[in-house]
């Protein structure tokens, strides 16, 4: 008897329901919504069984399906998964709902399609988290693109087209070196298939060179300094919606990348130039945290903000090595990318929630300028507890989830090198004033103008889409276990794979 | 030794003899016809394309047969591009029809024209040798000159038709230069016996090269290949749109034809003297192509210029001079024709009595106006900008791979970054279609449920063929053994 496939399902009952969707069409725009959202729970409902039925004390990949796909690349439909793509699975899964919902009565231009194109990107997403295949990935990591584009150009701001392209050129150019990574690689192994690119013998510079291809790739999704800059145009032009699963998943996908390719597939190119990320990443947390601060636009504030954690992640994965030769043991090293692992959850999300409070601001005054609010809790206390809590997470209080993976990533730091402790430390005070200034200046003090004044506080919907997202952040804060036993095994796996050279 | 022709060697040219036969008969029935009755000529043409696919269907598979003293040959190869190509004319014919009724040039020349560049698409795909393979390139050459010409009150046509005449017959002069040089050197025109003769000394001859120079002039400029495509832009948008149907689809089936039998069959011995020659011409392709195309306003001349570019990848996959590259070049000249075939029979769709839509902003708000062609042209332009899952990328897929399999690493990295680039002036067409607001005179989707089904289909083959691409994989590994 044929196994359920549970993770083709999850991947591809949503790309299906998406083009259900969008044949019903903009005229019955409700049950276009209904049937997004039935299909939304459905693949979040599908996809808990998956941790149910997990088993934490392996690193080996679990769910596993196999067919031959194209037999004479020796590429198969290729899928499982393990410890670092399942957390990521169910954000994808979890976080399209809250988008689905979300984006129910503020959409009003072709709704059906705006729904369409959020289940099929989530369909793709996860079955990049899922892939066990080069081809296949690169495959789904591309097709992403697609929707994603036509989000923000059809839905976004009034420079969306400029941000759109932007952000269509930038991945595709990091992708398509990786592209020919990917097939040099392939005619080295003879096979697409993970593991034999994780047994591949390379040289070093052959490492290097690989290295970079796949650096290209994701560190502009990551993004990292200096490739970011197509974040905060992307952010700011995007809706809420676009920017909610940018935000949350996409930019994971660098962090993934990393894990899940540069690390064990050149393990000792990723050691040549562990120092380059570990600077670039210390930029990001710093440099891009004081761009932060100046920011007019609150959209744009979060985008930075973004970026600055996502240092913490990269941060998190290349400092290993240094581990390693400071304290002599892998422990420290597990740790720092237990850090990483936490922190993209987390940050998944705290930023999702926070462009969730955005747009419910820009749905009422249209406007996402910081001048533009001012004493918004006189108006909207519901609201205004919800954005404490969130930008409290943000900036890593803990007994929020965004403590847990600074936390970490800081102490990993510590046994590796005092400065880079003391320079990502620094986060902990930015974050602190970027965050909590917004807040300052957007919630409390007195009512700024007429605008403000005559605000509604959230209705149900968006009550219950915060209220989820607030509930999953301090759950996770508090008692972070459950995703640090799913990611255990195998990050040990990992930094295994990472210590056997390859030359 | 020569010996006189046998009934064996009749068989295996049936289908050639039959296209040639029938092409005839329509030609005569044709006169009799009036304006009316046209529909006949269509019915007939269309019945010729099915009878000869059949025939060629029916030759044996997978044998290499040698035919007339060897000038003509039926292999794989030539079996899989003469089905390809009848498949594409007759979907030539039926996205033409309505755009032909609607401007009064629903003539029989245009089919019979398309009918005799079929035979010589035909004859190239089974030279044996190089006269045969000249004999083909002039019957489909003289087709297209007319062809283009067609439309005859329109000064646009004729000035193209005189531009492509006399480009192209210094072209044909080049690559007949070419051969005759060849055959000094060598002594001999078959293709088959011209391998044999070279071997070791091929590539330090200088006569070889010489007459090697010219004939990769003829093919490059047949291609459209840089510095050799200064004609294709002005010939593909001076054109009516069904000429341009044609000229961008079937034909590249027989310049691929043309290449291989010329490069990998006769001077595969001497791969080092061409491989050079063909990295220069496919990076100046993929670069003015992708570059040029940026700025265009037309989109026929986009299109045009798109053409040069995915030519040069065509030519990627040959220069790699092995089995796995010109298998990965026929793949991506099979998809390719595929692929510009629906883009210019969107422009036809959108096209109207008096109203040529072959401006990009005559896409403007297309996903408002019928969101299903929208997302058609989509999969189209996505294809051809290689964007996964699409059956585009796998075709780039496997040029990049041969290329990087005979070490040409910087050449690989080379492409994909001129797709990046490329990928920009696709994108404005997305853009248009999708995130500009209609025309205050939109642009309506005319054409017949013909018409709209068979683009359609088109359109859906190109994400089948990606997501599915074992079947037809396999038909290129079996033509290419």
């Amino acid at each position: 008897m044929m196994a359920w496939p549970s993770l083709s399902v999850v991947t591809w009952l949503p790309v299906a329901g998406g083009v259900a969707v969008m044949l019903v069409g903009d005229a019955r725009a409700s049950l276009g919504r209904w049937l997004a959202l039935g299909v939304a729970i459905a693949t979040l409902g599908l996809s808990l069984p998956l941790y149910a039925g997990f088993d934490t004390g392996t690193a080996a990949m679990q769910f596993v399906e196999r067919a031959p796909w194209i037999p004479s690349l020796g590429s198969d439909y290729h899928l499982g998964i393990d410890g670092i793509s399942l957390p990521l699975i169910l954000l994808t899964s979890f976080m399209t709902v809250l988008v689905v919902i979300a984006g129910w009565t503020v959409i009003e231009r072709r709704p059906s399609q705006y729904f369409a194109a959020f289940l099929i990107l989530e369909g793709l997403m996860i079955g990049v988290f899922a892939a066990l295949d080069g081809l296949l990935f690169y495959v789904l990591w591309e097709a992403m693109l697609i929707p994603m584009f036509l989000i923000i150009g059809v839905w976004g701001g009034a420079r969306r087209v400029y941000a759109t392209v932007k952000f269509f050129l930038y991945t595709f150019l990091g992708s398509v070196l990786m592209l020919v990574a990917l097939i040099y690689m392939y005619l080295k192994s003879g096979s697409y298939e993970l593991k034999a690119l994780y047994d591949l013998r390379l040289s070093l510079t052959e490492q290097v060179l690989i290295f970079l291809a796949f650096f290209a790739a994701f560190a502009v999704k990551v993004p990292m300094f200096p490739v970011h800059t197509w974040l905060p145009d992307a952010h700011v032009e995007a809706p809420t919606g676009g920017s909610v699963i940018l935000a949350a998943i996409m930019l994971k996908m660098g962090g993934y990348g990393f894990l899940r390719f540069s690390l064990p597939i050149t393990p000792d190119a990723s050691h040549e130039l562990g120092g380059l990320v570990i600077a670039l990443s210390l930029i990001a947390v710093v440099y891009v945290g004081l761009v932060a601060l100046v920011q007019q636009d609150m959209k744009k504030l979060i985008a930075y903000s973004s970026i600055a954690h996502m240092g913490f992640v990269t941060l998190g994965c290349f400092l290993a090595w240094d581990i390693v030769a400071a304290t002599g043991s892998t422990r420290g090293a597990t740790m720092g990318l237990s850090g990483a692992m936490v922190q993209m959850v987390s940050h998944g999300l705290v930023s999702g929630a926070l462009f969730l409070c955005v747009g419910v601001l820009y749905d009422r005054l249209h406007t996402r300028e910081i001048a533009a609010y001012g004493g918004v809790v006189n108006t909207m206390p519901v609201f205004g507890a919800f954005m404490v809590l969130f930008a409290m997470a943000n900036s890593g209080l803990p007994g929020t989830s965004g403590f847990v993976g600074e936390f970490l990533v800081v102490l990993a730091s510590f046994r590796a090198n005092f400065w880079y402790a003391f320079t990502a430390a620094t986060t902990l005070v930015l974050g602190a004033a970027y965050t909590l200034w917004l807040v300052k200046r957007v919630v409390f003090g007195e009512v700024a103008n007429d605008g403000v004044a005559s605000l509604k506080d959230v209705n149900g919907r968006e009550a219950l889409v915060l209220g989820a997202l607030a509930l999953a952040v301090v759950a996770l804060g508090v008692w972070p276990k459950p995703l640090t036993d799913v990611l255990e095994p195998t990050l040990r796996h990992v930094v295994e794979l990472m210590s056997v050279s390859k030359l | 030794m020569t010996t006189l022709a046998t009934t064996a060697d009749f068989t295996l040219a049936a289908p050639e003899m039959f296209l040639l036969a029938a092409t005839c008969a329509v030609l005569l029935v044709d006169l009799f016809l009036s304006d009316r009755q046209r529909q006949v000529t269509y019915f007939l043409s269309l019945a010729t394309l099915a009878v000869t696919a059949a025939l060629v269907a029916r030759l044996p598979e997978g044998v290499r047969t040698l035919a007339f003293n060897g000038m003509f040959v039926e292999d794989g190869v030539a079996r899989l591009l003469k089905l390809v190509s009848c498949g594409t004319v007759a979907a030539v014919f039926l996205y033409s029809r309505d755009y032909l009724i609607q401007r009064g040039l629903f003539k029989g020349e245009y089919f019979v024209l398309a009918l005799f560049a079929t035979l010589g698409i035909f004859v190239i795909s089974s030279a044996g040798s190089l006269l045969t393979l000249y004999m083909g390139i002039e019957i489909l050459a003289l087709s297209q000159y007319t062809l283009v010409a067609f439309d005859r009150d329109s000064p646009v046509a004729a000035e193209s038709a005189m531009k492509y005449f006399v480009l192209g017959a210094i072209a044909s002069g080049a690559l007949l230069y070419g051969i005759s040089i060849i055959y000094g050197v060598t002594g001999t025109f078959d293709l088959g016996e011209l391998g044999s003769r070279l071997d070791g000394r091929a590539a330090t001859q200088v006569g070889l090269l010489f007459g090697l120079a010219f004939l990769m002039v003829g093919i490059a400029f047949k291609f459209g290949a840089a510095p050799f495509h200064m004609w294709l832009p002005d010939v593909y948008h001076g054109s009516p749109t069904s000429v341009t149907l044609f000229l961008s689809a079937a034909p590249k089936l027989a310049y691929f034809a043309l290449a291989l039998r010329v490069l990998a069959e006769g001077l595969g011995s001497a791969v080092s003297a061409w491989q050079g020659m063909l990295v220069v011409i496919a990076v100046l392709s993929m670069g003015v192509g992708n570059l040029v195309a940026l700025v265009q306003t037309n989109l026929k001349r986009m299109l045009a210029y798109s053409t040069i570019s995915n030519v040069g990848f065509i030519l990627l996959g040959i220069l790699a001079g092995t089995p796995g590259g010109y298998r990965a070049a026929l793949f991506y000249t099979i998809t390719y024709v595929l692929m510009a075939m629906g883009s210019f029979a969107m422009i036809v769709l959108l096209s109207r009595r008096g109203f040529e839509a072959d401006r990009i902003d005559d896409f403007r708000g297309l996903a408002q106006r019928s969101p299903w062609f929208a997302w058609m042209m989509l999969f189209l332009i996505m294809s051809t900008a290689g964007v996964p899952p699409f059956v585009g990328f796998f075709a780039k897929l496997f040029v990049i791979q041969a290329v990087l399999d005979v070490g040409l690493t910087w050449l690989a990295v080379v492409a994909v970054l001129f797709s990046v680039v490329g990928a920009f002036y696709y994108l404005r067409i997305v853009k248009v279609m999708f995130f500009d607001e209609p025309a205050a005179e939109p642009v309506t989707v005319s054409g017949g449920a013909a018409l709209r089904l068979l683009l359609s289909l088109n359109a859906l083959a190109v994400l089948a063929l990606g997501v599915f691409n074992g079947a037809l994989l396999a038909a290129v590994a079996r033509a290419i053994p």
